[in-house]
């Protein structure tokens, strides 16, 4: 069973469908022992990384969340679920995310100029890593959806597993051993999306 | 690359689809879980349904419509129509909905676009605007494009973009329904004035259309519905022809 962790943060609606579309067992968990007996952790979010943050800590998920990854559990976090894997973010003010990816959140518009921002719509995945099993069934080139103002900054090239051409190259995937992230919404990204759901739903077993 | 989107708006009343005939290999094209479901097999960027039920009952169809296309269509579902409170942004929400339109309920209470970006973020606050050209103006118009208002295109869509709206939709009264073209003019205008994107609607009556709008003007999306709803212009075929003609699009 993959759990949707719910802590207060997001639409957890369409995500929910995809998995179950997919034939994934999943439930919405908010507790923190329920996590436990997951066989995998999906981290949403929208909105601001710092109240997110906020909400992690306050509720006791994040130390949960980091045993249960440090003990091999899978982990993806998706669009502000993927920044919060990183060490800090600079949306608002500096806030400390969960430190399992090696860099920091920074505003877009610091790099992309005369380009709209939000990054909204489907863009092409440039591929890094195509040994990382989350990509077991989507190619090089496959689009999937974005919508975000801030982007991660990767201060260890190895776990960064994908980019979005967008100016610059935009992180769009990261992992480190069982821990993955997507700057894309997997649950909105059509065929290709629930690809990358069917694989993580493999990986986690 | 970011890819230019292609966008089906479908006008939902009692929880059918108001207009739509002659698809080839799909029978119940009121269904709007069905047609949904087409048109992401075909190639659709996104959705839009606009409710333009007015009654309670109404409503309450609309949801459970909601609800069920966004259970098993997998791109991003854009709703509008009646949205005049942060409650009305919170009902579609929880239904499925990914964006949420506003028109004449930002025009009553411009606040509520600031209110809606603060509570659900900028990437969830579109504003849909209905323009028409008077004594050489660019004038906003509510109640579907029934009421002329004070407002002046340029200025409401940058107060919107200021606010924290996420996208505008621009549909040109002036050449809605006529198909022979997009509104070139009043997209490059509104694409001057503000930096999030923005999506064209009103005036295409075929492939050529779509192709000359991207080339021209730096929109995003644009949007169609009767051209597609009664299958004249198939999703795929315009797409291919898109990239065809070197606008990059999702295939």
């Amino acid at each position: 069973m993959i759990a949707i962790i719910d802590y207060g943060v997001g639409n957890l609606f369409s995500l929910t469908c995809s998995l179950k579309k997919i034939g994934a067992e999943c439930a919405v968990i908010s507790d923190k022992s329920a996590l436990r007996s997951a066989s995998g952790l999906i981290l949403p979010g929208v909105g601001a990384f710092g109240n997110a943050a906020e909400k992690l800590e306050e509720s006791g998920l994040d130390k949960v969340i980091k045993e249960l990854v440090y003990h091999g559990k899978p982990l993806l976090g998706i669009c502000l679920g993927m920044q919060l894997l990183f060490e800090k973010s600079f949306e608002y003010g500096e806030h400390v995310g969960l430190g399992l990816i090696r860099g920091e959140i920074k505003p877009l518009d610091m790099y992309v100029k005369d380009l709209k921002i939000p990054h909204m719509g489907w863009n092409s995945l440039d591929i890094k890593n195509a040994g990382c099993p989350l990509f077991k069934y989507v190619s090089n080139g496959d689009y999937m959806y974005f919508v975000h103002s801030y982007c991660g900054v990767c201060n260890d090239k190895m776990q960064l597993t994908a980019t979005a051409s967008y100016g610059i190259e935009v992180t769009a995937a990261v992992a480190d051993g069982n821990v993955f992230g997507t700057q894309f919404h997997p649950e909105k990204s059509g065929d290709a999306g629930l690809n990358i759901l069917r694989a993580f739903a493999e990986i986690a077993g | 690359m970011l890819a230019k989107r292609i966008i089906p708006c479908l006008d939902v009343k009692n929880g059918r689809v108001v207009k739509g005939k002659n698809f080839e290999g799909l029978k119940d094209v009121d269904d709007p879980v069905k047609l949904a479901a087409y048109y992401s097999e075909s190639g659709a960027d996104e959705l839009v349904f606009y409710d333009i039920t007015a009654s309670a009952e109404g409503r309450k169809l609309f949801s459970d419509v909601l609800k069920d296309v966004a259970s098993n269509v997998f791109i991003p579902l854009t709703v509008g129509g009646g949205i005049n409170s942060l409650d009305d942004f919170d009902r579609v929400l929880k239904c499925g909905a990914d964006k949420v339109s506003v028109n004449s309920g930002a025009i009553a209470q411009p606040g509520l676009i600031a209110a809606a970006a603060k509570k659900y973020g900028d990437q969830c606050v579109v504003l849909s605007m209905d323009v028409k050209r008077i004594s050489g103006k660019f004038k906003v118009f509510s109640h579907g494009g029934r009421i002329e208002t004070p407002l002046e295109m340029q200025q409401w869509a940058r107060f919107a973009c200021d606010s924290g709206a996420g996208e505008i939709v621009v549909n040109s009264i002036d050449t809605d329904g006529v198909r022979g073209g997009f509104d070139i003019e009043m997209l490059k205008a509104v694409c001057s004035e503000v930096s999030i994107p923005v999506v064209a609607s009103g005036g295409a009556g075929g492939i050529d259309d779509f192709i000359e709008m991207f080339r021209r003007v730096n929109v995003d999306a644009g949007l169609g519905a009767s051209i597609f709803h009664y299958g004249e212009t198939d999703i795929r075929k315009l797409k291919i022809a898109l990239k065809e003609a070197g606008v990059e699009v999702r295939l």
